[in-house]
Order: structure tokens, then C-alpha cells, then sequence
């Protein structure tokens, strides 16, 4: 039988992936429901005031994108280090990076994608004009691909600790923020009509730079976890 | 007659070496930061724009610096434990950690509390304040993992890791966190704007100076109880003349 | 240079002695919790000790 490609593997991975996802339907949904309710409670908050709200918006999105994808983050290697089909990954041939890498892409499409699809729906909320929904998808698109690699970290390092949900947000948060800065920038630019090149150049090089090396950090981090 | 360099990298010696270096760093440490303080209160002169207020100016720079130097070495030395393997640089990280934390905290309080009379807000999100902050939450972060993994060594690398990832990321939030504040509030008043007068410099430096010694003393003291607390069944450690004398308590 | 004006510092008294006596402060707490956890570690070890002497 010859040997799986990189391709195949990662592919594998993100196919597998998505398969035990669509089984428990609930996760998927309570990452979506929670972005949503948190977006929804800031109004309630802060009062109906419509100019308020429209200057708070891609903030208040763009938060709670941040802590979506922060819940979703334990489940990423819990379920298989649980039942041990972890170590059988990390003993297969194949570089074990790409194999992280999949499962990033896979909690990627399971969390971050479907924020950025909704977010528009929710913008709406806040009375956001045309040209800024679309830049907020787009940040969303960029952003939290980030988000789900440097929480894979996050995740590795905390493998099957009490409190470990907790604690990886307190741990990958900090190092979000730069995410935030510029993704929230972004909306604030269009809204405010400047240029927004400089913030998606920015989000763009933060993802490639965490696509390049996360993977790698990632499964040092489950080797570590794992020893 | 060959030096061998790494006969103090082992636990073992190295324990002896710290008791006996630690009062060499300690007074020092209060000597400079009494001279620091006597220059700074007594021959600096009165700012012209903050008249007193400007002095706290000696202990909130020289924190900042420390706050993020500290990070910097603690990253080092567990990038070393990491990579070499070797219990004692891991041992040297989880010691600098608190002490690290605590000059973030008396950065952020001094600022807070020089902020106040000089911007007339407790909190301004300044760049430097703000970075200080996410500093802060970094130090956390690797205590708290450090904490609440139970075995030693496996706690040593994961923070470790932490640490290497953190340490790449902070001058990557300070540009962000610079840029961000310079567009929603513009520059706010240099910190160090005042030009820096002889005897404030000298000020500056000394309470600098006694800072470093009083980490490099803090450590070494709880780097040793670290030792203790991680080589506590070992023949050595027993034969340690502390551990030896009994108990008051027990005849 | 008579003592009282000295610590008024002209108005700014709470700020100035405000951050500096939180630092020795902190500073007095950091050092003595260190020799507090040098004590316990080594009266723990001596308990060990004591415990191994007896079951040796």
C-alpha cells in the first residue's frame, strides 16, 4: 500500500474530522448559538442608542468571535487523546504537523467559518452599512484562522488538565490581541472611510506567520503533553 | 588547568553557590536603591511642568524595563531547558516567574498612580501602559500552567513552550498596541519627555541597578527552595547541614 | 528643608508615596514569602526524614 502523501494525510485528517463533528451536531451549534447570544447582549447592555451601536459594532463582533472560538478550543484533541487514538496518530509515519495542521483546518471549519458567515446576519443588528459587513466577513475569514492555530497550541499545551478549558483562553487570548487590534481596525477604517489595505496586509501576514509555524509548535506541544 | 564550565550547572553545586552568592546581591540591592532614592528625592531638582508628581518617574521606568527583561530571560532559560534538557535552566524560569509578574504589577500601579495628577485619568490606554498590561496577562498565563500541571518536568517544557511563543509575540503586541493607540488617540505625552537632568539620570540608573540585583538575589533564594522541593528524596539533600539539625519542635 | 513640606510633596504626596510604598510593599511580601517557603521546604524535609529514619 503506498504510503499516504502529505496531501492525502491532511486531507484525511480534515475528512475524519469533520465526519465525528457532523455526528455531535450540538458542539458545532453551541460555538454559533454563544457568538450569537453574546453579540445580541450588548445591546442590552449598552441601550438601543443607534449611533452608539454602530461605532461599538465590529468590536463587540469581533470579541466575541474571539471567545466563540476560545470554547470550542479543548475539544480539538480531547476526544481522541481520550480514547487514545492520539498516540496512535503521533506514532504514524507521516510528519505529525501536517496531522495537527488538518485538525486545525477542521476546528477552523467548524468554528471560525461559520462565524464569518453569520456575522453579517448580526451586523445587521448594529445597523452596519453595506461596505462594512463585508469587510467584517472578510476579517472574520482572515482572523480566525489565527485564532484556531494559536489555540491549537493553547489546546496542546493544556491536554488533559482539570480546568483546562479556563485556562486555555488565559493562556491564548493575550496572544490573540493583535488580531483583534487590526481586525476591529479594519471595520473601524471603512466605517470611517480610510484605507483599509494596511489592516487586511497586516491580518494576512499574521495568518501566513502562524500557518507556518503553529503546525510545527503545536505538535511539539503534544509531544510534550504526550511523553 | 581546564575551567569546567558546567561544574555549577548541576543542581547539586549550584545550590551551594547561590546561598553563598545571594548576600552579595541583596545588599547591594538596598544600598543602591537607598542612593537611587536620595538622589532622586533630595538632589534632583522640582519639574517644571509636574513639579513633584514626576518623580515616580524613578520607579515606574526602571519596573518597565525590568518587567519586560525578566520575561526575556525567564524565555531564555526555559527555551535552554528546553532544548538542552537540563533541570536546572527550567528550575531558573519558574523562579524569575513571580518576581517578573510583581515588577509588571508595580509598573502598571506606578503608572496608574503617575498617570493620575499628570493625565488626570487612573487608567489611560496609553501604548506603553496597555503592552504592560498584555505582559502582565502573559505571566499569568505561564504561571498558571506551570501550576496546574501536577509532573515537574512535563510542566517545565509546556511552559517553556508558552514562554518561547509569548516572548516571539511581545514585540508583535507592542507594534500592534502602539499603532493601535496612536490612531484612535493620538500620541499622548511622552513618558520620558522631561529632558533627563544629570542627577535624575543617576536616580534612574541607581534604582535600576538595585532592581537587577534584587531580582538576581529573589531568585537565587527561591531557585534553591525549587532545588529542595524537587530533589527532596535525594542523598544529597539530606546530608545538607539545614535538614540535618532536628525539628525544634520533635526531640 | 523642613520634613512636612518634604512628604507633601507639593499636592502630590498620595501619588508619589502611593506607587513607592506599594513597591516596598511588594517587595517586603515577595522576600518574606520566599523564606517562608524555604522554611516549610525544609521543615518538610525533615519530617521525611524522620518518617524514613523510623520505617528504615
Amino acid at each position: 500500500m503506498n504510503k499516504l502523501s502529505l496531501m492525502g494525510l491532511f486531507g484525511l485528517v480534515v475528512r475524519r474530522d469533520l465526519l465525528l463533528a457532523m455526528r455531535r451536531r450540538a458542539d458545532v451549534l453551541t460555538t454559533l448559538i454563544f457568538f450569537v447570544m453574546v453579540v445580541s447582549l450588548f445591546p442590552l447592555g449598552v441601550g438601543p442608542e443607534i449611533d452608539m451601536l454602530r461605532k461599538m459594532a465590529s468590536g463587540v463582533v469581533w470579541v466575541a468571535a474571539l471567545l466563540a472560538s476560545m470554547l470550542s478550543l479543548p475539544r480539538m484533541f480531547s476526544a481522541d487523546y481520550a480514547d487514545g487514538t492520539l498516540e496512535q496518530m503521533m506514532l504514524a509515519p507521516q510528519s505529525l504537523s501536517v496531522l495537527v495542521l488538518g485538525k486545525i483546518v477542521a476546528h477552523w471549519m467548524l468554528s471560525g467559518l461559520p462565524l464569518a458567515l453569520i456575522a453579517p446576519v448580526l451586523g445587521l443588528q448594529f445597523d452596519m452599512s453595506a461596505p462594512a459587513l463585508w469587510t467584517l466577513v472578510l476579517t472574520l475569514l482572515l482572523g480566525t484562522p489565527v485564532l484556531s492555530m494559536i489555540g491549537a497550541i493553547g489546546a496542546a499545551l493544556t491536554l488533559g488538565l482539570r480546568g483546562g478549558g479556563v485556562l486555555v483562553s488565559l493562556l491564548v487570548l493575550p496572544l490573540c490581541i493583535p488580531v483583534l487590534i487590526f481586525g476591529a481596525g479594519a471595520v473601524d477604517a471603512v466605517t470611517s472611510g480610510m484605507s483599509v489595505a494596511s489592516n487586511m496586509s497586516l491580518l494576512g501576514a499574521f495568518m501566513l506567520f502562524a500557518l507556518v509555524f503553529t503546525p510545527f509548535v503545536a505538535a511539539q506541544a503534544l509531544r510534550i503533553s504526550m511523553e | 588547568m581546564a575551567i569546567n564550565w558546567f561544574k555549577y550547572a548541576a543542581p547539586t553545586t549550584f545550590y551551594g553557590l547561590a546561598g553563598k552568592m545571594i548576600p552579595f546581591f541583596a545588599w547591594p540591592a538596598a544600598i543602591l536603591f537607598v542612593i537611587g532614592l536620595y538622589i532622586g528625592f533630595f538632589v534632583a531638582p522640582t519639574d517644571a511642568v509636574q513639579s513633584e508628581a514626576y518623580r515616580i518617574i524613578f520607579l515606574h521606568v526602571p519596573a518597565s524595563i525590568l518587567s519586560m527583561f525578566v520575561y526575556l530571560i525567564m524565555a531564555g532559560y526555559a527555551a535552554l531547558g528546553l532544548i538542552f534538557n537540563t533541570r536546572l535552566s527550567s528550575m531558573m524560569a519558574q523562579a524569575l516567574a513571580p518576581t517578573g509578574a510583581l515588577f509588571a504589577f508595580i509598573s502598571l500601579w506606578s503608572g496608574a498612580l503617575w498617570g493620575k495628577p499628570m493625565w488626570g485619568a487612573w487608567w489611560v490606554w496609553d501604548a506603553r501602559l496597555t503592552s504592560e498590561l498584555i505582559l502582565l496577562f502573559l505571566y499569568l498565563g505561564y504561571i498558571a500552567l506551570h501550576a496546574s500541571i501536577e509532573d515537574p518536568r512535563r510542566a517545565d517544557r509546556a511552559s517553556a513552550l508558552l514562554a518561547i511563543v509569548g516572548s516571539v509575540n511581545v514585540p508583535i503586541i507592542y507594534f500592534s498596541v502602539k499603532w493601535w493607540n496612536t490612531l484612535h488617540q493620538g500620541a499622548t505625552i511622552k513618558m520620558s519627555g522631561t529632558s533627563m537632568q544629570i542627577a535624575m539620570q543617576q536616580a534612574m540608573f541607581a534604582v535600576l541597578a538595585a532592581c537587577w540585583l534584587y531580582v538576581i538575589a529573589i531568585t537565587l533564594a527561591r531557585v534553591r527552595s525549587i532545588i529542595l522541593e524537587r530533589e527532596a528524596n535525594t542523598q544529597w539533600v539530606n546530608d545538607l547541614p539545614e535538614v540535618k539539625q532536628t525539628n525544634g519542635r520533635l526531640s | 528643608m523642613n520634613w512636612s513640606e518634604f512628604f507633601a510633596m507639593n499636592g502630590y504626596a498620595f501619588y508619589v508615596w502611593g506607587s513607592y510604598g506599594v513597591a516596598v510593599l511588594v517587595f517586603a511580601i515577595e522576600i518574606a514569602l520566599v523564606r517562608n517557603r524555604r522554611k516549610q521546604t525544609l521543615r518538610s524535609l525533615r519530617l521525611m526524614r524522620d518518617e524514613m529514619g523510623e520505617s528504615a
